[in-house]
């Protein structure tokens, strides 16, 4: 095998000596890391199958009218017409999900970090039964049915009792059928979610800073912990920071499910609908899959357009 | 004012008391609304009926009992699915989907870690992005996929997609570049190939790293209500087997919180055992892009 791919190499260089070769290579380089393209196979074919197909399939089904049962049609960016200038709920929608997202969005990324920050300073055990409060409801499988009860429209709801015994009120609150209350409460729900992954990618990151830095820093004048923050601890922890923002911000714009268990599907009035739960309404009960693409394609658009943004600003961080 | 005792010793910088009474006064709050409706579901499943629906509401129970626990075992004898099935459904998915992701995330992770090849870059930098949109974007057409593949209504469905989780690559990955490139050297001179070095030299070495992608992806499954794709009723899992109890009604109210708590509880216990290892692997793999 060496030596067939030292000829192989060798030979077409003299007689061809751009394209040919180039082939050669790449073909050579292929075979040289058979391998690794083995180990990453199952993975790669899982994942391009599973997502990255349907991303770009959904991108290109969003120029067709298709219902399932008829052959797509080509309608060019008459979906993204429909979308922006006929479609009222859209509207309610995509108000909606940035109002969730402007909201819950910085918030939880900024209490994601505050708390990482203050918890650090705790003992270790302390420490770690704080982290354990603050993570336990994103991974407490989806019980967020809780917050029905805490919410429920009679007198047994949890908020109704206490507001009723102490006097507040004399008659129970429909909280969830109530449209001036359903978006701040599944705003609320959100947030108490979504002290996640990045919450403990922070906890990690204030871990590892370099103790020396900070001595470096008293040095220099740093003289407060507002500027230590600043000038140190953020800076150190970009990487972190980088990476817990992407995950915020994808959340924060996929809101439904919170959304579809509180307040019902659709909400009274269109109260919680967001971005997503007005795609599921379009692809899996109207079966109108090229709209439904449409809707998908804007959602990507926002989420990377965000994610760009934010990463260019956090970029900045300590300058 | 006992809290401020716990605080570490001082570093060179100090904050002025009313700050940092300040702070951990929030710390405090939000610590108890985020603890309080897991302590009130704990609560909930050891009441007996007449507490769970007393006027007005209570945080804590005063009498508890097991009740709700063998209602729920009764319940499980008679019902037509019995409950023990929808437990194995969740059981199933959850252990097949969380191991065969940590299997395959760290065979593709050790070559996108350790070796420079043709499109390794670009087949990182499509997962990196990927991680941007949401599983929404994707379910119409994972959905005509699915069932071009013939699983709709199966549990592959739920689990075959779940095993390239992007965000489990992506943190295995940056904990691999962690790993000695002599370690790998050495053992290639003694004769290992590839894969002999991926399952015997790398994976061991990555073990807090397991732990990680088990407690990303170990509570997504557990969670899971089998979604737009399962519609047999002895397919479903324990999580929508709670949506129908807690749709019952009154009668069912007990009920419901015990299946409650045992869905909350398993995701935090495994928290609680691997914590450490989580937030070692997260602070040491440097999350770089």
């Amino acid at each position: 095998m060496q030596a067939d791919t030292a000829t192989g190499k060798a030979v077409p260089k003299l007689v061809q000596p751009t394209k040919a070769s180039k082939w050669a290579h790449t073909l050579n380089e292929l075979k040289r890391n058979k391998h690794y393209y083995i180990l990453m196979s199952p993975y790669m074919l899982i994942f391009f199958l599973f997502t990255v197909i349907p991303v770009v399939f959904s991108l290109g089904l969003s120029f067709f009218y298709f219902n399932m049962l008829e052959f797509p049609r080509f309608v060019g960016w008459q979906n993204y017409s429909r979308l922006f200038l006929n479609d009222d709920v859209f509207m309610i929608a995509l108000k909606n999900t940035f109002m969730f997202a402007v909201i819950t969005g910085p918030v939880s990324y900024i209490a994601c970090f505050l708390f990482a920050w203050i918890i650090n300073e705790l003992s270790p055990k302390i420490r770690a039964i704080m982290t354990l409060i603050f993570y336990a409801p994103s991974i407490s499988g989806n019980v967020f049915f809780i917050w029905l009860i805490v919410f429920s429209g009679d007198s047994y709801g949890y908020l109704n009792g206490f507001l009723i015994k102490y006097g507040f009120m004399l008659e129970p609150i429909l909280w969830l059928t109530n449209e001036k209350y359903i978006l701040p409460i599944v705003i609320l729900v959100q947030l108490w979610l979504s002290l996640g992954t990045s919450f403990l990618a922070f906890i990690a990151g204030l871990q590892t800073i370099d103790q020396t830095l900070i001595e470096a820093g008293a040095v220099d004048g740093i003289n407060n912990r507002w500027q230590e923050l600043w000038f140190i601890t953020l800076p150190s922890m970009r990487p972190q920071l980088l990476f817990g923002a992407v995950l915020q911000i994808t959340g924060a714009f996929a809101v439904a499910d919170i959304s579809i268990a509180l307040a019902g599907f659709p909400s009274v009035n269109y109260a919680a609908h967001t971005v997503v739960t007005h795609l599921m309404d379009y692809g899996s009960i109207r079966f109108e899959m090229g709209y439904a693409s449409a809707i998908a394609t804007v959602l990507f658009a926002i989420m990377l357009g965000t994610n760009m943004l934010t990463q260019k600003m956090l970029r900045k961080v300590g300058e | 004012m006992k809290m401020l005792a716990v605080l570490r010793t001082p570093k060179k910088l100090n904050r002025s008391f009313t700050v940092s009474f300040l702070l951990f006064a929030l710390l405090a709050l939000f610590g108890a609304f985020m603890a309080l409706p897991l302590i009130y579901a704990v609560n909930n499943a050891f009441k007996p009926l007449d507490e769970l629906f007393i006027f007005p509401p209570r945080l804590f129970v005063n009498n508890p009992t097991m009740d709700n626990f063998f209602d729920l075992v009764a319940l499980m004898g008679n019902s037509w699915v019995p409950l023990t099935r929808y437990i194995a459904n969740t059981v199933i998915i959850t252990i097949v989907g969380t191991a065969g992701h940590i299997l395959l995330a760290s065979a593709a992770a050790y070559p996108l870690a350790k070796y420079r090849f043709l499109g390794a870059k670009t087949l990182f930098s499509i997962v990196v992005l990927s991680l941007m949109f949401s599983g929404h974007v994707t379910a119409i057409p994972n959905y005509m996929v699915m069932s071009w593949l013939g699983w709709i209504n199966t549990h592959a469905s739920i689990i075959v997609p779940s095993l390239a989780f992007p965000l489990g690559l992506f943190l295995m990955k940056q904990f691999m570049e962690q790993i000695p490139d002599a370690l790998l050297e050495a053992a290639k001179i003694d004769g290992a190939n590839e894969y002999r070095i991926y399952w015997s030299i790398v994976m061991p070495n990555v073990k807090p790293a397991w732990l990680t992608l088990m407690i990303l992806q170990f509570p997504m499954l557990w969670g899971t209500d089998g979604g737009s794709f399962i519609y047999s009723e002895n397919l479903k899992t324990l999580h929508y087997a709670l949506g129908q109890i807690t749709q019952g009604g009154i009668a069912r109210a007990g009920v419901g919180a015990a299946v409650a708590l045992i869905l909350m509880v398993v995701p935090i216990t495994l928290f609680i055992i691997s914590q450490s290892s989580v937030i070692q692997t997260m602070a040491t793999s440097g999350m770089k892009e």
